[in-house]
């Protein structure tokens, strides 16, 4: 595990950059087949309605997915995040148009730990709601 | 209707070996369009110190989820599954998930609570290698809605 950021180098409240994930149907229907979730409220609208949503939403853990590159594109190793996790608060709504929705990231860190960790407090929007609660991680610097 | 408490602490057999493809991962990470060559590069994942490629973190829940599916749908629990959402999600990782990793999941019902009329259920999923050395812990937490009174 080889972080390119070092744990001296950040302070709490250090901003990691931030980041916008576009998505479109074209998006979901990709990560259907690669995750194996093929639950239908994520690519078939009628079915989405009949169940009460305002549409097809995307699945949370493409979201919680796309949340974490905010990290690991920061620490520069995936291998150096040690615990992740999230809360789903409100969906995202996927729009059948060429546009899709748009997932925007932010992330600080909030707490330096022992052995090089800290953890990093993550902030994920959509349509300006807050899409993911209690979103944080713990990455190992170098 | 309430769940039964007594499934609390249940430990479900281990799943059998999931092996981990470099293509499946190569797959998964362009479908969350995450470009990082350590997925897909085995000396630019080697210089960073990894056996092979590894994995996204969250690509290790498709493993996880199906292991939990056989749980909630346990029809001695009674969870209507089809009322079932996604509703917290957390992994503790003593190492990445990489190629050539065969991973089973043993699932443990952690707690069932009723909030508000939602049956609220927590399941651990600890994944280890053929090893049999640990790798990463996923904790899900699905809530099944309440029924709308009839």
């Amino acid at each position: 595990m080889t972080a390119k950021v070092s744990y001296g180098s950040v302070e709490v409240g250090t901003e990691l950059p931030a980041q916008s994930f576009p998505v479109t149907r074209a998006t979901l229907v990709q990560y259907a087949g690669a995750s194996g979730d093929f639950n239908p409220i994520h690519w078939n609208e009628k079915f989405a309605r009949e169940v009460g949503l305002p549409d097809v939403i995307a699945h949370g853990m493409f979201t919680m997915a796309e949340a974490i590159r905010v990290v690991t594109d920061w620490a520069g190793d995936p291998g150096a995040v040690v615990d992740y996790g999230v809360r789903f608060t409100k969906p995202v709504v996927v729009p059948n148009d060429d546009k899709g929705a748009l997932i925007e990231v932010s992330g600080k860190v909030a707490a330096k730990l022992d052995d090089h960790l800290v953890r990093v407090d993550l902030v994920a929007m959509c349509d300006g709601k807050k899409v993911l609660g209690m979103s944080r991680a713990v990455v190992r610097l170098a | 209707m309430a769940l039964d408490q007594s499934f609390v602490g249940r430990t479900y057999p281990p799943t059998p070996a999931y092996e981990v493809g470099r293509e499946k991962i190569r797959e998964f990470a362009e479908a969350v369009g995450d470009t990082h060559p350590a997925y897909v590069d085995v000396d630019a994942a080697r210089a960073l110190g990894h056996a092979d490629v590894i994995a996204p973190p969250t690509f290790v829940f498709s493993i996880t989820y199906r292991a939990a599916g056989e749980v909630v749908q346990d029809p001695q629990l009674g969870l209507d599954y089809s009322r079932v959402v996604h509703g917290d999600q957390k992994f503790s990782y003593v190492r990445p998930v990489r190629a050539g990793d065969r991973l089973t999941v043993t699932s443990t019902i952690e707690s069932i609570k009723s909030l508000a009329g939602n049956d609220v259920i927590d399941i651990r999923g600890d994944v280890h290698d053929e090893a049999g050395e640990l790798v990463v812990t996923a904790l899900t937490k699905l809530v099944a809605r309440a029924a709308e009174e009839a």
